[in-house]
C-alpha cells in the first residue's frame, strides 16, 4: 500500500469536484423569498420544523466547509453543535443574557474549541481527525452531566430557555418571529459561506483537499489553514447549536449523544459534501425523514440513515446537491 | 491505599484485556486496508447477541461461544467480500461513510431482533466471589485468561503458520503478494473474518460486566481506539499493550482523578496526548513521506 516511489496521484484523494450550481444568485433570492414567504403560509408547528430544518442547514454547511472544501472527515460535530446551544443556554439562565446577544459568543466558544481540538488532528492524516472527532462526540454528554457545571448546565435534567418575543411591537408571534430571525442568521452564514469558498482562503482550502503536497510547495501553510477551517466549522455549527437551543427552548445532556454527529454526518454526505445548496437538502432530509422512518419501527430511523448512507456513497458520492448541479449543467449544454 | 491501588490495576487489566481485544481487531483491519473500522464495536454487540439467543436456545456456554465466533467470523468475511470490496480505492470520506452506514444499519438490526432492553449475559466462570483476598472476581479473572488465550493464538497463527504469513504479506505489500501467488483479496476477508471473531470474544466477555444491550460497546470502541492509537495504530503488539495501558489508566483514573462520570473524558484525553505528544504511538512506525 505505501509505496516510496514518487506518487502522481494526490495523497489525499478529491472526495467530490466543487458543484456549484450555476448563476445562483437569482435562485439563492428565489429560496430566500419562499422561504420568507413562509412565515404566513404555515402554522406554528410546521413553521417550528422549518427552523429546525433552518439550524440543521447551518450546522451542515459547517461540516460543508470543512469536509468538502478542505477534505477533512469530522464525525463529532454533534459537539459543537453541543457546545453551543449550551453556551446559549447557560448564558440564558444564569445570567439572563438576551437570546441574540448570545449567538456572538457561542460562535467564539465554539471556534476556540475547534481551534483546540483541531491543532492536534490536523497535523495528521484525515481518519486521525475523524477519531478524535468521534471520540469527542462521545465524551461530550459526560462533560455536560458532570458536578462540577451541574450549578449552571443543571446536569442530567438540562436547562429550559424561555421562547424569545418579537421586538418593537411587531405583529408576529414568538415561532414566527423565530423563524424570520434563524432565516436572517441563516441567510447571512450562507452568504458568508459562499464568498469564503470562492475567495482567496476559499481556493487554498481546495488545493490543500486535491493536493497536500502541490498546496505547500505554493507557500499554504497546510496545518494552520486546516485548523482555522476546522475552527469556522465548528463556529458554523456552534451558531447552529444555539439557534436550536432557542427554538427547542430546551437543552439536556442526552439529547446531544454520538447520533447528533452522526445525523448531521449523514446530513452531510446525503445534501452533497462540495455543495453549499446541498446543506439544504440534507437539513431536510435529517429533519422530516426519521419522522417518516420512525411510524414502522423504533429501529428504522437508523437502518433508513444506515442504507441510505452506504447507498449514496456507491450510488451518488456528490450527493443530492452534486447530482442536481450536474443535472442543470447537463441541461443548460444541450443546444 | 496500596491494597485499592493494586485492586483498581488488577481490574483494569481485566477491563484491558477487552479493549486490546478490540484494538488489536481494530489494528488488524488497519494494517491490511488503512481503514479504520467504526462499526467494530456494532459489530461486536452484535455477536454477542447471537450467543445470548444460542444460550437461551439451551446451548452449552462453550458451544454457544464457539458457534457464535464461528459466525461472526462468518459475517466478517461476508462484510468485506460485499460492502467493503469496491470500496477498496475509494476516497477516505467514501470508506468512513461506508462504515458509519454500517454501524447505523448493525446498531438498528440489533435493536430491532433482540430488543433495546438491557438484558443479563451469563458469565461462564459463574458469578462467584472476589478470590485472591478479594482482589479480582471470578469472571474478571476468567477474561483475562481468554483474552490472554485469544492473542496468544492469534500472534502463534500470525507467526507460525503459512496462513498467516500469507495474510501479514497481503497486508504488507499487495502487489509483491500477489506475483508469489497470494490471493490478497481473500486474505483481507480472512482478515475482516478474524477481527470480527476477535470482537465477538471480547464482547461476549465483557457483556456480563456491563450488561448487554444495542450500544454497549460504544464506549468500549473508543477505549480501543486510545490504546490502538497509544501503542501505534500500525502495531498489532502494540495496540494489545496500548488496550491494557489504558484499561489500568481508565481505572486509576475513574477512581482517584477524574471520578466515574468523566471516564469517557479519560479515553479523549489519551487520544489527544497521543496526538500531541507521539502521534505515531509508542510502538507504531514514524511514517515518512519522500517527495
Amino acid at each position: 500500500m505505501r509505496s516510496t516511489l514518487p506518487t502522481t496521484k494526490p495523497a489525499a484523494m478529491p472526495i467530490a469536484k466543487p458543484a456549484a450550481l450555476p448563476t445562483p444568485l437569482p435562485a439563492a433570492m428565489i429560496v430566500l423569498a419562499a422561504l420568507a414567504a413562509a412565515t404566513f403560509l404555515f402554522s406554528n408547528y410546521h413553521l417550528f420544523q422549518i427552523t429546525l430544518v433552518l439550524v440543521y442547514a447551518i450546522a451542515i454547511l459547517g461540516m460543508t466547509v470543512l469536509t468538502g472544501f478542505n477534505g477533512q472527515i469530522s464525525l463529532g460535530h454533534g459537539a459543537f453543535y453541543a457546545i453551543g446551544a449550551y453556551t446559549t443556554g447557560v448564558l440564558m439562565t444564569s445570567w439572563n443574557v438576551p437570546y441574540w446577544a448570545t449567538l456572538p459568543v457561542a460562535a467564539a466558544v465554539c471556534a476556540g474549541f475547534g481551534f483546540l481540538i483541531g491543532l492536534p488532528a490536523l497535523r495528521l492524516g484525515g481518519l486521525y481527525l475523524a477519531l478524535t472527532t468521534f471520540a469527542l462526540a462521545v465524551a461530550v454528554p459526560q462533560v455536560l452531566k458532570h458536578k462540577a457545571v451541574e450549578q449552571w448546565t443543571g446536569g442530567v435534567q438540562g436547562l429550559v430557555i424561555d421562547k424569545p418575543e418579537a421586538p418593537f411591537g411587531l405583529p408576529l408571534n414568538a415561532d414566527q418571529w423565530l423563524y424570520l430571525f434563524t432565516l436572517a442568521i441563516g441567510a447571512l452564514i450562507f452568504l458568508l459561506a459562499w464568498n469564503l469558498t470562492r475567495g482567496r482562503i476559499g481556493r487554498a482550502m481546495m488545493a490543500i483537499r486535491d493536493h497536500a503536497l502541490a498546496a505547500e510547495a505554493m507557500g499554504i501553510n497546510i496545518a494552520l489553514l486546516k485548523t482555522r477551517t476546522f475552527a469556522v466549522s465548528a463556529m458554523c455549527t456552534g451558531i447552529a447549536g444555539s439557534l436550536g437551543a432557542i427554538a427547542v427552548q430546551f437543552v439536556a445532556p442526552d439529547s446531544f449523544g454520538v447520533f447528533v454527529s452522526i445525523t448531521l454526518f449523514v446530513g452531510l454526505v446525503v445534501g452533497g459534501v462540495a455543495s453549499i445548496p446541498g446543506a439544504l437538502f440534507g437539513a431536510v432530509f435529517i429533519e422530516f425523514i426519521p419522522n417518516l422512518a420512525e411510524q414502522v419501527s423504533k429501529a428504522a430511523p437508523g437502518a433508513v440513515y444506515g442504507v441510505i448512507l452506504i447507498a449514496c456513497m456507491y450510488l451518488i458520492p456528490s450527493g443530492v446537491g452534486g447530482a442536481l448541479a450536474r443535472l442543470i449543467n447537463k441541461v443548460r449544454a444541450r443546444p | 491505599m496500596i491494597a485499592g491501588v493494586l485492586h483498581q490495576i488488577i481490574s483494569g487489566i481485566a477491563t484491558g484485556g477487552i479493549y486490546a481485544s478490540v484494538a488489536l481487531a481494530l489494528v488488524m483491519i488497519y494494517q491490511a486496508t488503512h481503514h479504520i473500522n467504526f462499526a467494530q464495536g456494532e459489530m461486536a454487540t452484535f455477536s454477542t447477541y447471537i450467543a445470548l439467543t444460542l444460550i437461551n436456545a439451551g446451548l452449552p456456554y462453550w458451544v454457544a461461544f464457539l458457534a457464535t465466533v464461528a459466525i461472526s467470523f462468518v459475517i466478517g468475511v461476508a462484510i468485506e467480500r460485499i460492502l467493503m470490496r469496491p470500496m477498496t480505492n475509494a476516497p477516505v470520506l467514501a470508506s468512513v461513510g461506508v462504515f458509519i452506514g454500517l454501524l447505523l444499519i448493525i446498531n438498528s438490526l440489533s435493536g430491532w431482533l433482540f430488543d433495546y432492553t438491557i438484558k443479563q449475559f451469563p458469565s461462564p466462570f459463574g458469578s462467584g466471589k472476589p478470590m485472591l483476598g478479594g482482589f479480582v472476581s471470578a469472571h474478571e479473572l476468567g477474561s483475562t485468561a481468554v483474552t490472554l488465550i485469544v492473542l496468544s493464538t492469534v500472534y502463534l497463527f500470525f507467526r507460525h503458520t503459512s496462513l498467516g504469513l500469507a495474510m501479514r504479506a497481503a497486508a504488507f505489500n499487495p502487489v509483491s503478494a500477489r506475483l508469489v501467488g497470494i490471493r490478497v483479496g481473500w486474505m483481507l476477508a480472512l482478515g475482516w473474518g478474524l477481527a470480527a471473531a476477535i470482537g465477538a470474544i471480547a464482547g461476549m466477555m465483557v457483556a456480563p460486566i456491563v450488561f448487554l444491550d444495542p450500544n454497549m460497546m460504544a464506549g468500549i470502541l473508543l477505549y480501543a481506539f486510545a490504546g490502538a492509537l497509544l501503542g501505534g495504530i500500525d502495531s498489532p503488539l502494540g495496540a494489545v499493550l496500548g488496550g491494557f495501558a489504558v484499561g489500568v489508566i481508565e481505572n486509576l483514573a475513574g477512581a482517584y482523578v477524574v471520578g466515574t462520570e468523566l471516564k469517557l473524558t479519560v479515553a479523549l484525553i489519551i487520544i489527544v496526548c497521543v496526538l500531541v505528544i507521539k502521534p505515531s504511538g509508542l510502538m507504531g512506525r514514524t511514517v515518512q513521506s519522500r517527495v
